[in-house]
């Protein structure tokens, strides 16, 4: 019993409340909400510390004991991904104070932005798969109003889209949940992990596995669910576009990751070789996406979508390293993706479009923005020391133990399109002639932009060089994703 | 009685899927409502309609209903509650900026 895993809820929850009544002082709104980010920051920091010390750290909230009540459960992997969200939620809020529109700040973007994150927090800590949902629509209906606040025209017809796709999967997990709770008679994450080891059920089960892989798919973009993605991501401005991009994906990435190791391991040659089959399309037609487009944000649109794959790729192959190669790649993702797409951002700002063919010459004129960048980009490529290569080198190691050559085929030819299509975004809006008039390059204040990125290039560094104490914390939470009874055992205490 | 309302959760997410597949916003908008009652019907159904007590102490019953479904529904019925009329708003303000409710023309082309 630790009341402080409530706090990575509680503490967005309540000042998103607060800052609704500071709708017309930006300033106080921009000073509460920094404060905030960091106190998350912190907090998770110090909640990850405390479930490393003490094992996995569980709340009965109301003291109903746990598969009657909801339960709120910090395992490692929680910790991580809380960590991770809060790093992100500092970054792009802190660019946000740069960029966004003062329309916008005015219409209750600071609110929605913390309650986007207790949704997401909320997600990564919760115990029961019906508050899974709850946490779910949280996050999902603050993302409604980001995605569309504004109001362009491009943003209404794609949140439009966005958001009856995100409504149908709601759907379908309801209807998930409801087999779920016929077949085993519980929604308790850990009690689910227990009954469904007992029930000799295999064909029944297989069909409610793939339903809740279809429903989390949807929201992560696997293949073949992620048409959404590209569109929808565009129409937004760079700090919200980089707090999706960074964030929501993942959240159906942790939840597939979490039934696959808690719940469903029933019959893993049967759902894993799905996992594993679709992580490789995914990776494929994502690159491919990105390889064909000439728009700054499309390209990382559709990244998103390719690495999804990798991620899911590691649970797919079902083994210590190959999960704890997905870990390390969701945590490198997460970091590199927001940082590009707040470059993207960045650009965007001085050359006023994301059209890589309306740009070049950026290299002479911001230099500084221009080596940035490289860095986070090869990162993503994965390239040796930065981060994506050690992730990626522990997924490419466990695929060729585990003899699926296959894979590991696609995923190197994919990594090699992904440094391809980076290099292309580098190409076109780096090198050439200059494109900017000198009063042009002036207007813009380039320091101010970069400050909120230049931490996350920094962190992607460092997790390369110090690969070896990250990737020996990622295998301490791939072995106890692998070993659910630590976790059943600490929420039912038996 | 269960395969009754089974029958009437199917029809109800067949007429949604229909709805969802046409043309217009507004109907895509009743699918979606459409598709949630059928959802919440069903989260009741599957957990079995029986006819015990209601679940509460000094009820001396011999069986009682289970009380969590009904929880859950009601959960459920207020998030879609929300959620459509964020869309219904949604949908009447594209229609105002776009001055068209046809999805074909809401499209969008490769390059803009």
């Amino acid at each position: 019993m630790n009341n402080i895993v409530l706090l990575p809820v509680l503490i967005p929850f309540i000042m998103g409340v607060i800052l609704i009544l500071f709708r017309n002082s930006p300033s106080i709104q921009r000073f509460i909400s920094a404060v905030t980010a960091f106190a998350m920051l912190a907090v998770s920091i110090y909640l990850t510390y405390i479930i490393y010390q003490n094992g996995i750290t569980t709340v009965e909230l109301g003291n109903w004991p746990a598969p009657f009540g909801i339960v709120l459960v910090g395992d490692l992997f929680a910790g991580l991904m809380l960590i991770l969200a809060s790093i992100v939620g500092v970054a792009c809020l802190f660019f946000a104070f740069q960029t966004i529109h003062s329309e916008r700040e005015k219409f209750y973007f600071y609110p929605f932005y913390f309650f986007l994150l207790t949704g997401v927090n909320g997600a990564f800590l919760t115990g029961d798969l019906f508050n899974l949902f709850v946490f779910f629509e949280v996050m999902l209906i603050a993302s409604y109003v980001l995605i569309v606040i504004g109001g362009t025209k491009y943003q209404l017809r794609e949140s439009f889209k966005y958001v009856v796709i995100n409504i149908f999967a709601s759907m379908f997990f309801i209807i998930g949940i409801a087999y779920l709770y016929s077949v085993t008679g519980t929604l308790n994450l850990a009690q689910l992990g227990e009954r469904v080891g007992e029930l000799e059920q295999t064909g029944v089960l297989n069909v409610v596995a793939i339903l809740f892989l279809i429903v989390f798919g949807m929201k992560g973009a696997l293949f073949p669910l992620y048409f959404w993605l590209p569109k929808s991501y565009y129409g937004p401005p760079a700090a919200i576009a980089a707090l999706f991009g960074g964030l929501l994906t993942k959240v159906g990435i942790y939840a597939i990751i979490r039934s696959f190791t808690l719940i469903f391991t029933h019959n893993p040659d049967f759902t894993h070789n799905i996992i594993l089959a679709l992580a490789g399309f995914t990776m494929f037609f994502g690159v491919l996406g990105a390889v064909s487009q000439f728009d700054f944000k499309r390209i990382l649109s559709y990244h998103i979508i390719s690495q999804v794959g990798y991620m899911v790729m590691g649970l797919g192959l079902y083994t210590p390293l190959a999960i704890a190669g997905a870990i390390y790649y969701i945590a490198h993702h997460i970091i590199v993706k927001a940082a590009l797409f707040l470059f993207a951002g960045a650009t965007q700002k001085i050359t006023g479009t994301t059209d890589l063919k309306k740009m070049s010459g950026l290299l002479k004129t911001h230099p500084a923005l221009a080596w940035l960048f490289f860095i986070a980009a090869i990162s993503l490529a994965g390239i040796p020391p930065l981060s994506g290569f050690f992730s990626k080198f522990a997924l490419i190691l466990s695929g060729i133990q585990e003899e699926r050559y296959f894979i590991v085929f696609v995923s190197l030819l994919v990594g090699l399109l992904t440094l391809f299509s980076m290099m292309k975004i580098f190409v076109y809006v780096f090198w050439g002639k200059p494109s900017l008039s000198e009063e042009e390059v002036k207007k813009t204040k380039l320091a101010p932009l970069l400050w909120p990125v230049a931490p996350l290039v920094a962190l992607s560094i460092i997790m390369g060089l110090a690969a070896e104490p990250i990737f020996s914390f990622s295998m301490e939470v791939a072995e106890q994703l692998l070993d659910p009874s630590l976790y059943i055992n600490s929420v039912l205490k038996e | 009685m269960e395969i009754l309302m089974i029958i009437t959760v199917g029809v109800l997410v067949s007429v949604a899927t229909y709805m969802i597949l046409t043309k217009s916003l507004l109907r895509v908008v009743l699918g979606i409502m459409l598709l949630s009652h059928g959802a919440h019907l069903l989260l009741l159904t599957l957990s079995g309609l029986g006819e015990g007590a209601p679940p509460l102490l000094g009820e001396q019953a011999e069986a009682y209903s289970d009380p969590l479904p009904q929880a859950l529904i009601l959960t459920a019925i207020v998030i879609s509650f929300g959620v459509t009329a964020f869309l219904l708003v949604l949908a009447y303000r594209t229609y105002k900026e776009h001055k068209t409710d046809d999805l074909d023309e809401l499209r969008g082309s490769a390059d803009e």
